[in-house]
């Protein structure tokens, strides 16, 4: 997941003294911040999408989000070397790697809806919020019982692209698919919401779910299909990533806790407001790594405890009236 | 259960509790020194729950407490756990004041992700200081107890057990004293409805504030145990599936009891204890099925098994204090 500088054949860069100077002296290095930020940003914010998503049908902020991330990533990686196995073109092991994770992700997500959560509706916010960190735990350690706990390497995918190059600098294509996908799959999501029947039917139950119902509107279904339908989104994200990587335990921790930030940053349900936060967690994230390294982590949350602090509703989310 | 909770009464359980801890045998012994040291910050979350918010970063000032005790014992050789116990709770205590104010503005999600964020800038700048060891940390002496040293890994045990039990006591009875008391119960009424309580004249906000530090006290004593206990410090302190576990004793413990706490701590140990021995890498799956059960069916905590049949009447089931910040789902 580092993102590497990559010079051409002679060129070398000034040793990192931190100063300043360095920063505004090498045109490469700016290039390199703004694209490892956007392939970056990209598969965080189908993540984030699909978070966000959730939160703004059903109000639930979602912990196992990122146990259906690594879930995502885990049945691509054993997709990719199966189909690696028996000889099969790359390029069908990458399509059905994404299909098997959408599927499953969309398949355990009805079930995990329908089967678990409806018991909990009406409770706390915060008692929702602990049913999911319950998921969380639980997918934690079935993804280990199922694939055990040593990173699964499952690269093949990853050449099927080949090398892109900027000027002096040198890019993995695979990488640079992922900023297409993402606006693709933003694109999708907004479109789908925004112009589509069955996406106002959801936005109505976004609003009201109670004069939905009246309407005759099923909300039950309306929740099951969102709740799916985001963790289909982690899913895939973690289909896309699995090849860049090694998937191992830990990554549904990492991941959940940058969605967290992009979303609260953006404003919880804001389409727009994830791919803000995306781009900006995204291009923070490249900058702190190539400028200042020790600040990597830091500086994301840094950036969502200022949000919440000047605009605790998020960038792009207006505030509501509360009842007394 | 009238007579037990006088404070006096309360200081004999404890002191029987530590000499319980003479008899206890060796494995128990550590078991129930984490359990007590885990039950401070879990007591700290539970006094943060009567306000309605729930903290997902304690985390923060677990790990501003194990890291001032740690260095400042390394650097200065101050060695004795009840200094260091107090300069743990001196630690997180300065750390709430500062976050406290500023935090209480804050409700249901965005006060969880709030705090859950600071503890993860603290967790991002402590993995990358390599001046503190990054992500694997740096170890520290053995502590000493009013100039004793002790060899006896045994007595040494027993020294860490009676200072764990009577400081996790101690916070416990002052946190009796104190939901008793005026500020505690209203501390209730902020959870039932903050808006109301601001018409009745008193500062919602500074309420919340005040229970922040509380638990940032009682959560830097508790690092500052929690580092006697291991040795050794580390980031991981700090992070948010730390801070998720010391949530899951206050949920399992409930916010009516403070014994709720201890029982909720001590089970939760026993039960990552059978299940290393017994179910290898499937810890999280039994604490994820653990809290789930919880959840559905005590969903008062544990402490509602012997207080609710005197307090329901006077304790309505609260309304969700997050739940008013947008507009109610359902």
């Amino acid at each position: 997941m580092e993102p590497v500088i990559w010079l051409a054949k002679g060129e070398t860069m000034a040793p990192n003294d931190g100063s300043w100077k360095r920063v505004f002296l090498s045109m490469n290095l700016f290039l390199t911040i703004v694209i490892d930020g956007l392939i970056e940003a990209s598969w965080l914010f189908v993540v984030a999408l699909g978070l966000t998503l959730v939160f703004g049908v059903l109000k639930i902020l979602n912990i196992a989000h990122g146990g259906f991330y690594a879930l995502g990533a885990y049945i691509a990686a054993t997709v990719v070397t199966l189909f690696a196995a028996k000889g099969l073109p790359p390029a069908l092991g990458f399509a059905a790697m994404l299909l098997a994770a959408a599927f499953v992700a969309l398949a355990v997500g009805v079930m995990l809806e329908r089967g678990l959560l409806k018991m909990f509706y009406g409770r706390d916010e915060v008692v929702l919020l602990l049913v999911t960190y319950a998921v969380f735990l639980l997918l934690e350690d079935i993804t280990k019982l199922i694939w055990g706990v040593n990173p699964i390497l499952a690269t093949q995918p990853y050449e099927l692209f080949g090398n892109v190059s900027f000027g002096k600098l040198f890019y993995v294509g695979y990488d640079l698919v992922l900023i297409p996908v993402a606006i693709a799959s933003g694109l999708a999501v907004w479109f789908g919401l925004n112009r589509t029947v069955t996406g106002k039917i959801v936005s109505a139950v976004i609003h009201n779910p109670e004069i939905s119902a009246s309407m005759g509107v099923k909300i039950n279904r309306i929740y099951a299909f969102a709740f799916a339908f985001g963790l289909m989104l982690a899913a895939f994200a973690g289909a896309l990533t699995a090849p860049k990587i090694s998937v191992q335990p830990g990554l549904s921790s990492d991941v959940i806790i940058l969605s967290f930030a992009i979303v609260v940053i953006g404003g919880l349900g804001s389409v727009e407001g994830a791919a803000v936060g995306a781009i900006l967690v995204g291009l923070a994230r490249a900058a702190s790594v190539h400028i200042f390294p020790q600040g990597e982590l830091f500086v994301i949350y840094l950036i969502m405890a200022v949000v919440l602090m000047i605009r605790p509703e998020g960038l792009f989310q207006r505030e509501t009236a509360r009842r007394i | 259960m009238k007579a037990l909770s006088h404070p006096l009464a309360m200081l004999g359980i404890v002191l029987a509790f530590v000499l319980l801890g003479r008899v206890l045998p060796a494995w128990t012994l550590s078991l129930a020194t984490v359990a007590a040291s885990n039950s401070l910050i879990a007591l700290g979350i539970v006094v943060l729950a009567r306000t309605g918010n729930v903290s997902f970063g304690q985390g923060l000032f677990y790990a501003a407490g194990g890291y001032g005790v740690a260095l400042i014992a390394n650097s200065f050789g101050l060695t004795d756990a009840v200094v260091q116990v107090m300069i743990g709770a001196v630690c997180g205590g300065l750390l709430g004041l500062i976050i406290g104010p500023l935090i209480s503005r804050y409700t249901g999600i965005f006060f969880g992700m709030l705090t859950l964020a600071l503890s993860m800038v603290l967790y991002g700048a402590l993995v990358k200081t390599t001046a503190l060891g990054g992500s694997d940390g740096f170890n520290v002496g053995r502590p000493t107890l009013f100039g004793n040293v002790f060899t006896d890994p045994r007595e040494a045990d027993f020294m860490l057990y009676s200072v764990s039990v009577i400081a996790t006591g101690l916070a416990g009875i002052a946190a009796t004293v104190y939901f008793r008391s005026e500020l505690g119960l209203v501390s209730l009424a902020v959870r039932a409805n903050n808006l109301r309580v601001e018409y009745l004249g008193v500062s919602a906000n500074r309420i919340v504030a005040i229970n922040f530090v509380i638990a940032a006290v009682f959560a830097g004593a508790s690092g500052a145990l929690s580092l006697m206990a291991q040795r050794h410090i580390d980031p991981q302190f700090a992070y948010w599936t730390t801070s998720g576990e010391f949530v899951f004793v206050a949920i399992l413990a409930g916010y009516q009891s403070v014994a709720a706490v201890f029982v909720a701590s001590l089970a939760l140990e026993l039960v990552r204890s059978f299940s290393n021995l017994y179910l290898p890498n499937t810890w999280q799956l039994v604490l994820g099925a653990f809290l789930l059960a919880v959840i559905l069916f005590l969903p008062r905590g544990i402490g509602s098994l012997w207080t609710s049949a005197n307090r329901k009447s006077d304790q309505p089931d609260a309304p969700a204090p997050g739940a008013a910040v947008t507009e109610p789902a359902e």
